[in-house]
């Protein structure tokens, strides 16, 4: 640790921060070597469908600290990577078409078959980026033209848009649905034939509104144990080591590791909200060909304010200026699923980069292409002591 | 090094990260042959300004444009940013005595009166505060809706006995800042994005060549390369001196100071600190042996008293800034164009 | 599933609740928290709607199971985690 005297004051705040005490973190690092250890094969393959926890990863440089012989792999979790690519072109279209448009930040770049929102946006086109769905209405409210929300996220964020959707917004508010619904894929993942995945690391706040219990016929069927867990660093790690005892044991089953946040029937009211606006129907997801429920689309009972309903999407004037050819070399489906690392892929690092991506694995920040740029290939850092005097 | 591969210039390229200087790199910087001596720092250098010989002295010259909106922000103006700006440029290449400063204006028609008045007093009291004065100027009107608002554009000129470039860093070299950081770039983030966030979120707008000549006061030789933060953040500012001095750089997390405001801001918004503008501070690459006298001098002066050793220079992976958060390391990024929110 | 923050509620409006993260006070909608909500307790906010009231009781519920989980672990093989612990000391990790 850099000595400073007198350094600013950090108040402790909210008792989250627990959940980041560096010591206990190292302890539990020690303790996944451990249970790993045990395990007594290499490597030991498990995966995480949730960007936040790619993202916690990330930053607090958890990978650095996990043992050799356990591989961490980030499946389809992030829901800017899997949006697919006709999805990202109809918001794209409308916007060119003269259509305001209100968006997540996180969806603002990310490349459709021509360009993104922040290319239409540079032609001239109106997206807004909104922190809240609740500031979309806020914004339609506003103004007089008509305000279309591209709704993008899982579950716990498409319980907003149908908490919104049910507040009465104005006539000129209009949902572009392309949320999506996460326990259908895990299946697809676990079904791969190639697949080398013993055990699934799952969302904690996708689960604090679906509950644990949601897992329970995955886990039957498959016979892969499944750890909920949250986005604190101890959550993760302690997830991680929960998840390799299981594995070692050979148990099958699910385990809360956030009871803070998680029931096993989970928040009910959320879940009617989000049923009564949204009905799953199958998809693509961007790289993982078709995804049986993994769409979220609004009820036929809100027709009025669906924008694919209220608006004529001409995508085919889109798609005249397509330059298809790299987006067909894409592999992100392959690496979202866990079967190919970024370097398999021949556009990784070449025209594919962070600031001029081709697969939204390289456009989020929780992608596994774009975490691999930023590290120079797989990740490790860890023989980087204390530089500085501790 | 990157190619520029749009036709059209995006925002991207304003950003101060990598885009723009593939820009500044691949189209303005083509064709011109070296106009400056060796030992002169010049347009391909990139620095903070350029230093010219003159006699057994150097002419350093800086120049800004000021495009920033809203044109008021808690803690300060547009005025104040374009003389602060100018006069840091300056001072972080160790010229903090500046000579003059021009400022042209560019004005849209139906600007209010008021508002340019409230501007001019803010760049007078900027300049008191730095003891320099604008000594010429322009001023220009544009139609309604062909500009947006208001733009500045300073220039800034000093003499100086020695140059301190971003280069300088050797291994063992020690890295510290002047302050607290991100303050500026998360005051106009929460006002651009209509966040009613934290009315203690303030930009630290300043002119620093007082507390810079303070520093180098205390240990002339041994402050061997500076920069100020701005546009990309510290993130930004670590990668050009890491890049041009050929080593490694390695933060302390921990070390970083950052006020409550500023952390809570950026837990909600998504945002690294790291990445977000600063216009009140300056990072400097110190001698280890003298990190204790410079950062003393720092903290006596009122723009200094948060200023923290955060870093030090390594021989691994070369033109990286590796951050060991406490957890666990990793690398720093330099963010891609704008910060936006993100949700996920 | 995306950055869910937890903030401590100041205050309650019918229906929107002004809640401080780190210092920074926000309004969080309720529409779709399952338990009433007051004025000291915890919530978990995302993207402006609070989607969980978080129970004290919980937080020390959680960390003691993380106690455990470290307990378990050790007992089961010192010799294991000294190594380990040997390696990451080596590597200059020594806190």
């Amino acid at each position: 640790m850099i000595s400073n005297p007198a350094a600013v004051a950090r108040d402790p705040g909210v008792s989250e921060l627990k959940f980041r005490d560096p010591g206990r973190a190292r302890a539990l690092s020690i303790a996944l070597g451990g249970v790993v250890g045990e395990i007594g094969r290499e490597p030991v393959s498990v995966m995480h469908v949730c960007g936040s926890h790619e993202q916690a990863i990330a930053r607090f440089g958890l990978r650095a600290t996990l043992p050799r012989a356990l591989n961490v792999i980030m499946g389809p979790g992030c829901p800017v990577c899997i949006t697919d690519v006709p999805e990202v072109d109809e918001g794209v279209a409308l916007a060119g078409q003269g259509v305001r448009i209100a968006t997540y930040g996180d969806m603002v770049k990310v490349p459709g078959t021509v360009m993104s929102l922040a290319d239409v946006q540079a032609q001239g086109a109106k997206v807004d980026v909104v922190y809240s769905v609740t500031q979309a209405v806020e914004l339609a409210r506003r103004i007089s033209e008509p305000l279309v929300f591209f709704a993008t996220g899982f579950e716990t964020t498409a319980v907003a848009t149908a908490a919104a959707v049910l507040q009465d917004p104005p006539a000129n508010f209009f949902v572009l649905s392309a949320h999506k619904y996460i326990p259908p894929v895990m299946e697809i993942v676990a079904e791969m034939p190639d697949t080398r995945v013993e055990g699934f690391l799952a969302a904690g706040h996708a689960a604090t509104i679906t509950g644990w219990g949601v897992f329970e016929p995955f886990v039957a069927r498959h016979r892969l144990p499944v750890v909920v867990a949250g986005f604190e660093p101890l959550d993760i790690l302690a997830g991680l080591v929960r998840l390799a005892e299981l594995i070692r044991d050979r148990r099958a089953i699910v385990d809360n590791m956030f009871p803070r946040c998680v029931t096993t029937d989970g928040n009910l009211r959320a879940q009617e909200q989000l049923w009564k606006v949204f009905r799953p129907i199958g998809g693509r997801w961007r790289g993982i060909a078709h995804v049986p429920n993994g769409n979220l689309r609004l009820r036929d009972e809100w027709a009025h304010l669906d924008a694919r309903r209220q608006f004529d999407i001409d995508l085919h004037r889109l798609w005249d200026h397509a330059p298809a050819a790299l987006v067909q070399d894409c592999i992100c489906g392959d690496i979202m699923a866990g079967i190919k690392s970024p370097t398999d892929c021949t556009l990784f690092g070449r025209e594919c980069v962070p600031h001029s991506p081709v697969g939204a694995c390289m456009v989020s920040s929780e992608g596994t292409c774009k975490i691999w740029h930023q590290y120079g290939g797989h990740p490790d850092l860890g023989g980087y002591g204390a530089v500085c005097a501790r | 090094m990157l190619s520029v591969l749009d036709e059209r210039i995006t925002l991207k390229y304003g950003a101060g990260g990598r885009a723009m200087r593939a820009l500044i790199q691949e189209v303005f910087l083509d064709g011109m042959t070296a106009v400056c001596a060796d030992d002169e720092i010049g347009p391909a250098h990139m620095d903070d300004g350029a230093a010219l010989r003159v006699g057994d002295r150097w002419l350093v010259v800086t120049t800004d444009s000021h495009v920033i909106h809203p044109v008021f922000f808690p803690g300060g103006d547009i005025g104040r940013l374009a003389v602060s700006g100018t006069v840091n440029d300056l001072a972080v290449m160790g010229a903090t005595d500046p000579l003059a400063l021009t400022c042209a204006v560019i004005i849209e028609e139906g600007f209010a009166r008021t508002d340019l008045v409230r501007i001019q007093r803010s760049i007078r009291e900027a300049c008191q505060e730095a003891g320099v004065a604008v000594v010429t100027g322009d001023t220009k009107v544009m139609g309604k809706g062909e500009l947006d608002g208001i733009v500045l554009n300073t220039t800034g000129v000093a003499m100086t006995g020695r140059v301190v470039p971003d280069s300088g860093l050797r291994v063992g070299d020690v890295l510290i800042v002047t302050g607290t950081l991100g303050d500026h770039g998360m005051a106009i983030m929460a006002r651009r994005h209509d966040l009613t966030l934290d009315e203690r979120l303030q930009s630290d707008v300043a002119p620093l060549n007082g507390l810079i000549r303070a520093a180098l006061g205390a240990a002339p030789d041994a402050i061997v390369a500076m920069k100020d933060p701005t546009r990309g953040g510290l993130a930004s500012a670590l990668h050009e001196m890491a890049e041009k001095s050929r080593v490694g750089i390695i933060v302390d997390e921990t070390a970083l100071p950052v006020t409550a405001p500023v952390r809570a801001a950026s837990e909600l918004l998504g945002i690294d600190p790291l990445h977000v503008a600063n216009e009140g501070k300056a990072v400097l690459g110190v001698r280890p042996d003298a990190a204790p006298s410079v950062l003393r001098a720092l903290r006596a002066h009122a723009l200094g008293r948060e200023a923290a050793i955060i870093g030090q220079c390594t021989d691994q992976r070369i033109g990286s800034v590796i951050l060991d958060t406490g957890f666990g390391r990793r690398l720093v990024t330099e963010p891609e164009g704008e910060l936006l929110p993100r949700i996920c | 599933m995306c950055l869910g923050v937890p903030g401590k509620v100041i205050d309650v409006n019918g229906l929107i609740a002004t809640v401080d993260f780190w210092g920074v006070r926000k309004q969080v909608r309720l529409e779709v928290v399952d338990e009433p909500v007051q004025p000291g307790d915890y919530i978990l906010n995302h993207v402006g709607y609070a989607i969980r009231r978080i129970p004290d009781a919980e937080i020390d519920a959680t960390l003691a199971l993380y106690e455990e989980l470290l307990a378990r672990a050790e007992s089961e093989d010192d010799l294991m985690a000294a190594d380990i612990r040997a390696e990451i000391h080596g590597a200059g990790d020594d806190q």
